[in-house]
């Protein structure tokens, strides 16, 4: 498996507050999905931003694959321009990167469908649900077709079935574009569903306190929840998680 | 119910002053020279309608051609500090200078430079003067205040600064901007009627000239009709402004336009 993003021998000082992350190591195979999980504050967010470029590390190296365009982000929060619609927020990157306004939004309102929200391009921001927005938000990062996307707790704000929902969907998502998923969240249960690797965080400053394997087909089956393998996995990083928190404890 | 009481409630309140108003003046005697009652000032708003109709236009004029400069030079000023903080720490002295001075005490200086042959220059520049504080840090505060998750996805797409300017923070700055430019057309009008008090000469005409000629020919009732006339047209454009603010708010958030 190609690697597409890496971080090596990472470390990240903020003036004032210290050290937030680090030392880490972190390889993102193509088309893999990767679970970041950890407490608050342990700097799962900070490698994220590493990964997507918007910050520098202050020790360490970060390799990228993708070129520019070929990462997307979403964040916790859907951070849609409010004064545009629907189709005019997602439209937004592939405008930004010279495609003319009527393919763009042409290609916009294709990626709308597929994340469910057909029939929604005129929305405005405001005129969405929570779950609407996050989808809204997820089609604007799949519509470069991104060879790495950076999720940062994209579900947090959302209600249980609402989560549930947009889980399996950004894995049938995933199916049909296959980018590489770095998903960061504190939700173990959550990561071991959607990820293929699971990669377990001490608390801050964050450094790797092991890792899960997730043997499962992707999209998951349905009630895969129940299964013997889910729990398995779901324990054994949950145990790497309470050993991390008591070592700093 | 809650609608009767916002307009009644006031209406009787001012009928009360009205009406108390005139019967001190009645009951007391006092001269129309000195203080007219609202009958007075009344009859003197209707005799003098066309006059003061025209006069109206006149500084109605002033304070829009003002207003239109002074959102033009505003607002190309917060977006140059808004790029530059170079920009932005230059014009800060000056910026608050404009604020704290008592803008009235320029006047006399401003109308020797646009020239006894044309004060309704004087009128403008002093309402440009007197309408660029609020505007200009209005839109710089929006221009300023754009979401950081936003900002970052712009880093992200490797957007130009013009793409930046045009696409994210001039279209995240229009509430605030809407504000500042809301109080700058209240101090553009304001601007324009001590203009046309300092500019000392009859050819502007607009209303604080009426103000000034009625006063001085001791006609009070004359001089009430035109402060009258100067309060509906602040309220007029107060009125229209919010309209429109109703509507590009509506229109900025993608909500139909919600009932004060």
């Amino acid at each position: 498996m190609p690697i597409v993003a890496a971080l090596e021998g990472i470390e990240v000082d903020y003036p004032g507050r210290g050290r937030a992350l680090g030392p880490f190591d972190f390889q993102l195979g193509a088309g893999e999905i990767v679970a970041l999980v950890g407490p608050s504050g342990c700097g799962k967010s900070t490698a994220l931003r590493l990964l997507a470029g918007l910050e520098p590390p202050t020790r360490g190296q970060v390799r990228r694959a993708a070129g520019r365009g070929e990462t997307s982000v979403v964040f916790q929060s859907p951070t849609l321009a409010p004064w545009l619609s629907a189709a005019a927020n997602v439209a937004l990157p592939l405008e930004l990167a010279g495609l003319r306004r009527g393919p763009a939004r042409t290609a916009a309102a294709e990626q709308l469908r597929r994340v469910g929200l057909g029939g929604a391009e005129r929305a405005r921001p405001a005129q969405l649900s929570g779950g609407m927005a996050m989808r809204a938000s997820l089609a604007r990062a799949l519509v470069t077709s991104p060879k790495v996307l950076l999720l940062d707790e994209p579900f947090a704000a959302l209600d249980e079935i609402t989560r549930r929902q947009l889980a399996d969907d950004l894995l049938a998502l995933w199916a049909e574009q296959l980018p590489a998923i770095v998903f960061v969240t504190h939700n173990v249960e959550e990561a071991v569903y959607m990820a293929s690797r699971v990669v377990v965080m001490t608390p801050g400053p964050g450094r790797t306190a092991g890792e899960v394997i997730v043997e499962a087909p992707a999209p998951r089956p349905a009630g895969f929840r129940t299964t013997q393998g889910f729990r398995a996995a779901a324990e054994r990083a949950s145990e790497l998680l309470r050993v991390a928190m008591g070592a700093t404890a | 119910m809650r609608r009767w009481v916002g307009f009644l409630a006031p209406t009787l309140f001012i009928a009360i002053l009205l009406g108390a108003w005139e019967a001190a003046c009645r009951l007391l005697a006092v001269p129309d020279a000195l203080l007219p009652p609202p009958s007075e000032i009344g009859q003197a708003l209707w005799r003098n309608a066309g006059l003061l109709f025209v006069s109206a236009g006149r500084t109605l004029a002033s304070a829009l051609i003002a207003y239109a400069w002074v959102t033009l030079l505003a607002n190309v000023a917060a977006v140059g500090a808004a790029s530059s903080r170079i920009v932005e720490a230059s014009f800060k002295p000056i910026a608050v200078a404009l604020q704290v001075t008592p803008i009235v005490a320029l006047a006399p200086m401003v109308a020797v430079w646009s020239g006894v042959e044309h004060p309704e220059r004087a009128v403008v520049a002093l309402a440009v003067v007197v309408g660029f504080f609020p505007i200009y840090s209005g839109s710089l505060a929006g221009l300023s205040a754009t979401d950081p998750e936003l900002e970052r996805l712009f880093d992200l797409y490797g957007a130009t600064g013009w793409q930046r300017l045009l696409r994210l923070r001039i279209p995240s700055a229009i509430p605030q901007a809407l504000e500042g430019q809301k109080v700058g057309l209240g101090l553009a009008l304001v601007g324009a009627v001590m203009g046309e008090l300092s500019a000392g000469s009859g050819s502007t005409e607009g209303l604080a000239w009426r103000i000034m000629e009625a006063s001085h020919r001791l006609e009070m009732a004359k001089s009430f009709a035109a402060l009258v006339a100067l309060a509906l047209l602040g309220g007029a454009l107060y009125v229209g402004f919010q309209a429109f603010e109703g509507a590009a708010l509506a229109w900025w958030r993608g909500r139909p336009a919600q009932r004060r």
